[in-house]
């Protein structure tokens, strides 16, 4: 067989057991078309949203009606067209926080799994005294300290998540320095770097995956809290846990105001929790269905 | 208690030593992470030359950082964390006057979750894959991607602005007037509870699946022991060890998530007080409220620790 076919066989390969889990799981393929839409979405927002999201209007606090499908908010701002601008923001946040706990909690995980001794000791007291606060406490003490706003309260989330990311990696390199073929490896004189990254990071990776999705999730609600809170995004720039803030300053008056972002946020944890168990149920062997 | 789980309760204790030690670098550590001058952005755009100097005086910026840490640990080890920026008052005094309000909503949200949870996850882990064991599995997914926050508003919305049946905001003093302290602290014990009712469902689901499917627990079914006993006697007992691992994490997460739920509620806890000293660069607050809160877990986590030790003798062998 030639080169060139093997390798659309190999692909062919791959599509087809993608699609099989997608078909097998029909939760984790809903979140993961949701997702996608939301994505869509917000690259889409200038498009989508019928009016900019700053732009205010005389017709405060409106009920939903033909013009504004979800009224209007306390400075006549469209509620609709802030929610599909607040879209951007959260996924930018999650992503950011999880890639900073990634960038941070790895390379230390993956230090003190591999060297043990007294470096591995002084890691996991570290990890477990951090881990010993309170997270998003720590994350509101690391955003004041930084500076208040999305991106800094995203990096707070990211230092607070490295922690948990680096005791998982941490375990997951010690399982994996003890199989044969890292053994075989070094007795070919693999350097150090080289034995980490082809061989250890690749096969201790895949629980990281998991615990990164489901951290997408945990990160899209700090964010809402955070900002609702204030001490994210910034007025008078949309987030769903801002507008959250601002619809409870007026519950009084216009009460179905904090469904449409409460509802946003929920589906789109939902969607990631969904993403990160059903990529657990399959990655993980000992729950692997007989295929 | 024999004489070999006193001896581990007393290692335990050592133990935590350093891991207080590490916290305060920690905590003491967080004035680091600030961008440029420390005092200058304390004392704002707007001040004079002065007040930058005051305060890294008052602070005691200008000494080296370990002269620094020491000043510091040792007012801490005597109970002085400095004083606020903003209103001069000991923050050992604001931190201890407002942690009553935090742990009433913290603790009957425990109680509340603990409650709930532990019959959903028998139900749920007796009848897997069942109707029941779906629509549980279903609670459990919304309460951990749920807001709490959202759930402490809708909770106002109906049960206080349509009903009237419990009060909108405040708290109150859980010695003077108990009832009414219970009162104010319903709704948002309700609204914390619901990420820990879904966590310890879960995990007890799961756990208790594991032990039930195991060889012992299939001999006391071959020996003809019933299955109320033998979930009772046999299947509790071995989970009680992950329960009280996940209470303990609950019990981390519920103190932290009271931050976003005391801001719906305005309750005076210390959550509300490490977010407007964090938005006001109150940093001797934030410290303190970060170092009480963190000692709070430790000495829950020791407390786990120790049970752990009473409940399973194995443990003490190690």
């Amino acid at each position: 067989m030639s080169v060139i076919s093997e390798g659309v066989v190999r692909r062919k390969r791959r599509r087809s057991r993608f699609v099989a889990w997608l078909a097998g799981d029909k939760r984790a393929a809903v979140s993961l078309v949701f997702l996608l839409a939301l994505a869509s979405l917000s690259v889409l927002a200038n498009v989508v949203a019928p009016y900019s999201p700053l732009e205010q209007s005389m017709d405060i606090l409106a009920p939903p009606s033909a013009a504004h499908l979800l009224g209007t908010d306390d400075l006549g701002r469209d509620v609709f067209s802030r929610l599909v601008h607040g879209g951007p923001m959260s996924l930018y946040a999650s992503f950011l926080a999880v890639s900073v706990g990634v960038l941070i909690g790895l390379p230390f995980g993956v230090l003190a799994g591999y060297l043990g001794g007294w470096i591995d000791t002084a890691v996991s007291r570290v990890i477990d005294t951090i881990l010993s606060c309170p997270s998003i406490v720590l994350a509101i003490a690391v955003t004041g300290a930084l500076g208040i706003g999305l991106t800094n309260s995203m990096i707070a989330v990211g230092i607070v998540f490295s922690p948990g990311l680096a005791r998982l990696i941490r375990v997951q390199t010690m399982i994996v320095k003890g199989e044969l073929y890292v053994d075989a490896a070094r007795t070919f004189g693999l350097s150090t770097p080289r034995l980490v990254f082809r061989h250890i990071l690749p096969n201790a990776i895949q629980p990281v995956i998991v615990q990164v999705t489901l951290l997408l999730a945990t990160a899209l609600l700090a964010e809402a809290s955070l900002s609702f809170l204030g001490l994210g995004v910034q007025p008078p720039h949309p987030s769903w846990g801002q507008m959250l803030a601002r619809a409870y300053a007026y519950m009084e008056i216009a009460p179905e105001q904090m469904y449409a972002p409460g509802f946003a946020i929920l589906f789109t944890a939902l969607a990631f929790n969904a993403l990160g168990e059903s990529l657990r149920s399959l990655l993980d062997p000992t729950r692997r269905r007989s295929d | 208690m024999s004489r070999r789980t006193l001896r581990v309760i007393g290692w335990r204790l050592l133990q935590v030593v350093p891991v207080i030690v590490l916290a305060t670098f920690a905590v003491f550590g967080l004035l680091q992470l600030v961008p440029g001058d420390p005092a200058a952005v304390i004392a704002g755009e707007t001040a004079t030359a002065e007040r930058i100097v005051q305060i890294r005086e008052m602070l005691g910026l200008d000494l080296p950082l370990w002269q620094q840490y020491l000043h510091w640990l040792g007012g801490a080890v005597q109970g002085d964390l400095s004083t606020s920026l903003i209103t001069g008052l000991p923050v050992i005094d604001e931190v201890l006057r407002r942690l009553p309000n935090t742990l009433l909503i913290v603790v009957c949200a425990l109680i509340l979750a603990i409650s709930i949870a532990v019959p959903l996850g028998i139900l749920a882990a007796t009848h897997v894959d069942g109707r029941v064991d779906r629509f549980v599995t279903s609670i459990a997914s919304l309460g951990v991607a749920v807001p709490n926050f959202w759930v402490g508003m809708i909770l106002v919305g109906f049960f206080a602005l349509n009903l009237g049946w419990f009060p909108t905001t405040g708290a109150a003093s859980l010695t003077e007037d108990p009832a009414r302290a219970l009162w104010h602290a319903a709704l948002p014990a309700i609204a914390l509870a619901s990420s820990g009712i879904a966590e310890i469902t879960r995990q007890l689901r799961s756990a208790l699946i594991e032990v039930l499917s195991s060889q012992y627990v299939r001999t006391l079914q071959a020996k003809g022991l019933s299955q109320g006993r033998i979930l009772w006697r046999h299947g509790l007992k071995n989970v009680s060890l992950t329960l009280l691992t996940v209470i303990g994490l609950v019990f981390n997460r519920t103190l932290g998530a009271t931050v976003a739920i005391e801001a719906v509620f305005a309750i005076p806890g210390t959550g509300s007080l490490v977010v407007t000293s964090a938005t006001n660069k109150d940093f001797p607050v934030v410290q303190g409220v970060v170092f009480v809160l963190v000692l709070i877990v430790i000495l829950c986590n020791l407390l786990i620790d120790i049970l752990y030790s009473v409940l399973d003798p194995r443990m003490n062998k190690q």
